[in-house]
């Protein structure tokens, strides 16, 4: 029989297909609906070859090697439970793009730099999943960020868009050669490429630390590990928005994917510590990344940053199951694991839901500062409506999806006081600290975005003439709200879902929940703690209806349309209302100064002048000023001085080359 | 037939915490009132507000979008769903199971997202200012509430209020410095989630410090109406939690004949006219902090209820 793994080689060689393909056509017309309508249905067709796989036999494991990559080894390919959920989460999140991009794709300017390379950079997403050797992993990684960092330069005119594409290289390079060199230690002295071969190894101590940081280096860059961030808030909103959608609630999950496949599956055991670095850094990612969002006007970037929060939520619970596993606590392992994973497929719904939601609203304003939107819950009712379940979701608020992986993550974090080293025993608690204020911050984060883009008056005329977007947009975005919100009344059933990958990686899963009575999910016994999202919902629907049935029945109907308060001054300017800034301004002040060494300025003319009082607000990107800016100064530094080497005579040239052949012979003579 | 009964008691539990909670806030006025030697309104005059809110006609901004007629009924559903999954006078109910802490705090949250939502709505600098600094104060108050459920969930082994209860009121718990300090902790969240003196007034209008009644501003008639009856569900909301978790005697098991029941009620009722009296007793002796103080009196919380915590990972029975 035509294996699991051939089947969806073809798919991946259908989207490399496409774009060749769409190189072709892409000057004409009809080349968006073509290019779209194919990758829809490639996509949703290794969809449902993944989700099969995923559902199918735990222990069935199928595998390709193709005569391609390095002629001693060849291509290997292989599907088991850990790639088959990631496979899902990618062709889920490829098709609702591609039906978005039905609709958005029409408003490209230049749609021949977007074609071809939105199925190249599906198929490279595609393929790192599948990869069953290092040689094919790093070679499907690099291409995948370059498809993408394509897709980034798409819009290359635009200001900063450059300034994002080249940070992104960079960035992407030094990502990958932090995993070569990963792999080339789990590889060891005889070059054992396969990933069989690594998993059969026993790595050293040493060995495996260094694969950790490694790893941490190279998966973390690309998903938006703090500090190595810094890239993702500049090239995720450069892209269009259904390629943003897909490298924020996709490509950072293929990241994830890396660090899960390398350090669960091929490192063996872990040791405890390297819980601790992962929490460590988790926690720190999630709250940083969401005050950075906190501060941020750019709708887009906002939702980068937030991508930011939502990846040390996930390496949270990831860290917590490398300390269970490493104290053989499986059960405990499995329902971290099964909450990291729980959220990253979480995220890859409602991320992609808000950057399309954010894409619908600059196909109909034109505009990405929320300074400058507001009021468009009259223009664009549908948009606002499926953006605020984004919204609600993201903030981990019941009975929404995003909500039931923070609940596990939560309970992950309580069967904690039973590991043994003190240094887990008291950063768990810490880190859930660190969990609970990032989600309260998301919430507000959200709060503001929801609230300045869509409530209000509107800021400029622009908006004030906003229509709603196409039909296949909002189909789009419509099947992403259901799906937030079905995953999170019905999580028992993703939770089933999940327990092949836990049972591969850690060999333990957490209980049967499809048979918990009302389908209530429990994750270790219903005295201790159980959550039922399908009745909470069913309870707020009935009350609410009651409440508005006993309103509508017994009070006064009577209602008058006035204007609004505003202290007796009529006619306020739409410039009165609170801003994304002036919105987030209590909690820049509570957490701001020592985040961000943000500084308020508040410049008051004298009694009787006319001059107008002004508040400059200074924030210092404190990672950007630590990390890179010395290393970039050091760069310039040393390029300023090698340049004098550029402008030299013939003469010098030579005297140089002869000084150096003359150092060599005498290095050479005096080895012993 | 058991089953109905038990469905009987639950529904018997959702409706006391919505007749109680007017109550229990007309209360703590008369009793603040008292201790300020006026005489005050009657106790029943919350009940009288509602039903003349209910009875007057909405006026709506010009602007006001459907979020905005929507968002009083979303907030009422889910506070009340959330104080009615709170034990009052009895453990162990028919849907008890259907939410633990961890996700009655999430459930309030939701009240609060929307409620910030609804002040923003409308396009005043009122309603900004209110959501705004509500979200900072949730910012600090939601954590702080989150470690107390950690510190709470340590000592129980459940974060299910029914199994906390019932650990809490046996014997073996006794006097905990973590549990002294979530204590503290959770009476500090509870002013501050409630807009009380010291974080916020309840009492005022049209002042620059206020925090909650600047995001109602735009909201009248039943509107209005069905924001302060979730405002009241959630005082008693945090009053039945903190008797519930901190003292839980005469707590009734599920099960139990009506003569019981009947006595879990009053005893109930006790808990809550002695947490009264006690509010208004420390909101009449403090005064109202500025806003940017309220930070360092809610980090103090949060500080509080992380040490609690971290003692007990320590030792389990400190």
């Amino acid at each position: 029989m035509t294996s699991i793994v051939a089947l969806l080689l073809w798919g991946v060689a259908a989207f490399l297909g496409t774009a060749i393909v769409a190189v072709a056509i892409s000057r004409r017309g009809s080349a968006t609906y073509l290019v779209y309508g194919v990758t829809l249905a490639i996509s949703a067709v290794m969809f449902a070859i993944a989700a099969a796989g995923l559902t199918g036999d735990p222990a069935g494991v199928s595998t390709v090697t193709l005569p391609l990559g390095l002629p001693w080894i060849g291509a290997h390919f292989r599907l088991d439970a850990l790639s088959a959920f990631f496979l899902v989460v990618v062709n889920l999140g490829g098709t609702v793009a591609s039906l978005y991009g039905l609709g958005y794709g029409h408003h490209e300017p230049a749609p021949h730099r977007v074609l071809p390379f939105f199925p190249a950079f599906l198929a490279g997403m595609n393929l790192v999943v599948l990869a069953d050797d290092a040689f094919t992993f790093l070679l499907s990684w690099e291409f995948m960020s370059l498809a993408s960092w394509a897709l980034v330069m798409a819009h290359h005119r635009e200001q900063d868009n450059t300034r994002a594409g080249y940070i992104y290289l960079v960035m992407a390079s030094f990502g990958t050669l932090a995993l070569l060199l990963a792999f080339g230690l789990l590889a060891g002295p005889d070059g054992t490429y396969t990933f069989d071969a690594m998993r059969a190894a026993e790595p050293s101590r040493f060995v495996a630390a260094a694969t950790l940081v490694l790893m941490l280096l190279g998966a973390g860059s690309k998903a938006g590990l703090v500090p190595l961030h810094v890239w993702l808030p500049l090239a995720h909103p450069a892209a269009p928005s259904h390629v943003s959608a897909l490298m924020s609630g996709v490509m950072t999950k293929v990241a994830v994917y890396g660090f899960i496949r390398v350090i669960f599956d091929l490192l063996g055991e872990p040791a405890w510590w390297s819980g601790v670095v992962v929490l460590f850094l988790g926690g720190l990612t999630a709250v940083l990344g969401i005050l950075y969002a906190l501060m941020e006007k750019d709708l887009k970037r906002l939702l980068a940053y937030s991508t930011i929060e939502n990846i040390g939520v996930i390496f949270v619970s990831l860290g917590l199951a490398l300390a269970f596993k490493a104290n053989a606590m499986p059960s405990a392992a499995a329902l971290a694991l099964t909450a990291a994973l729980f959220h990253v497929l979480n995220h890859s719904f409602f991320k992609s839901l808000l950057f399309f939601g954010a894409g619908a609203v600059l196909t109909a304003t034109g505009e990405r500062n929320m300074e400058k939107l507001g009021g468009l819950i009259h223009r664009m009712p549908l948009t606002s409506f499926v953006f605020l379940v984004g919204c609600v979701s993201i903030s981990a608020l019941p009975p929404f999806n995003g909500f039931v992986s923070e609940w596990l993550a939560f309970q992950a974090i309580l069967q904690s006081p039973d590991l043994p080293q003190w240094g887990l025993k008291v950063m768990v608690p810490a880190v859930g600290g660190l969990l609970a204020l990032s989600a309260a911050l998301a919430a507000a984060c959200f709060v503001k975005a929801f609230g300045i883009t869509f409530l209000g008056r509107p800021r400029s005329t622009a908006v004030g003439q906003a229509q709603e977007v196409d039909r296949y947009s909002l189909a789009a975005m419509f099947i992403l709200a259901a799906l937030c919100l079905l995953a999170g009344i019905l999580p028992g059933l993703v939770i089933d879902g999940l327990s092949p990958v836990t049972l591969s990686l850690i060999g333990n899963r957490m209980p049967v929940q499809m048979a918990q009575p009302w389908l209530s999910i429990v994750p270790i016994a219903e005295s201790r703690s159980s959550y039922n999202g399908l009745l909470v919902f069913v309870f707020i629907a009935i009350s609410a209806s009651l409440a508005a049935f006993v309103i509508h029945r017994f009070a006064s109907h009577a209602l008058r349309r006035g204007p609004a308060w505003g202290c007796g001054f009529p006619d306020v300017t739409p410039a009165a209302q609170y801003t994304a800034v002036s919105f987030a301004q209590p909690i820049r002040r509570v957490f701001g100064t020592f985040a961000f060494r943000a500084r308020e300025k508040v410049e008051m003319p004298p009694p009787g002048a006319t001059a107008p009082a002004r508040l400059t607000v200074e924030i210092h990107d404190v990672v950007w000023e630590t990390f890179y800016q010395p290393i970039a100064g050091a760069v310039r530094f040393a390029t300023e001085k090698l340049n004098h080497l550029q402008f030299l005579t013939i003469r010098r040239y030579l005297t140089l080359v002869f000084l150096y052949l003359v150092t060599l012979l005498l290095v050479l003579a005096l080895w012993p | 037939m058991a089953l109905i009964l038990e469905l009987a008691v639950q529904g018997a539990q959702m409706m006391l915490v919505l007749l109680l909670a007017p109550l229990l806030t007309g209360f703590v006025r008369k009793v603040k009132a008292r201790l300020q030697r006026r005489q005050g309104p009657s106790l029943i005059q919350p009940y009288r507000d509602l039903l003349r809110l209910m009875r007057k006609e909405v006026v709506l901004a010009d602007n006001a979008s459907w979020l905005f007629r929507v968002i009083p009924y979303l907030i009422f559903a889910a506070t009340w769903v959330a104080a009615a999954l709170i034990p009052t006078f009895a453990t162990g109910l028919t849907f008890s199971w259907t939410a633990d802490l961890i996700a009655i705090v999430a459930l309030l949250g939701s009240a609060r997202f929307f409620l910030a939502l609804a002040g923003m709505d409308v396009g005043t600098s009122f309603g900004g200012i209110g959501a705004s600094r509500e979200v900072m104060i949730a910012s600090l108050a939601e954590p702080a509430m989150l470690l107390i459920v950690f510190s709470l969930a340590l000592v129980a082994g459940a974060t299910q209020l029914s199994t906390v209860a019932a650990v809490m009121g046996s014997p073996e718990v006794g006097l905990r410095v973590s549990l002294g300090m979530s204590m503290i902790a959770l009476v500090i969240v509870a002013l501050a989630e409630n807009a009380r003196i010291p974080v916020d007034n309840p009492a005022t209008h049209l002042e620059l410090t206020m925090v909650h009644e600047a995001m109602v501003l735009e909201y009248s008639g039943r509107h209005l109406a069905m924001i302060e009856l979730a405002a009241f569900l959630k005082l008693l909301l945090y009053v039945s939690l903190i008797s519930c978790v901190f003292i839980p005697w005469g707590l009734v098991t599920a099960r139990a004949g009506p003569a019981s029941y009947a006595l879990g009620v009053v005893v109930y009722i006790g808990k809550l006219a002695a947490c009264g009296i006690l509010l208004a007793a420390f909101e009449t002796a403090i005064a109202k902090m500025r806003v940017f103080r309220v930070p360092d009196f809610l980090g103090a919380a949060l500080m509080l209820a992380l040490l609690g915590t971290l003692l007990l990972f320590v030792s389990r029975s400190l």
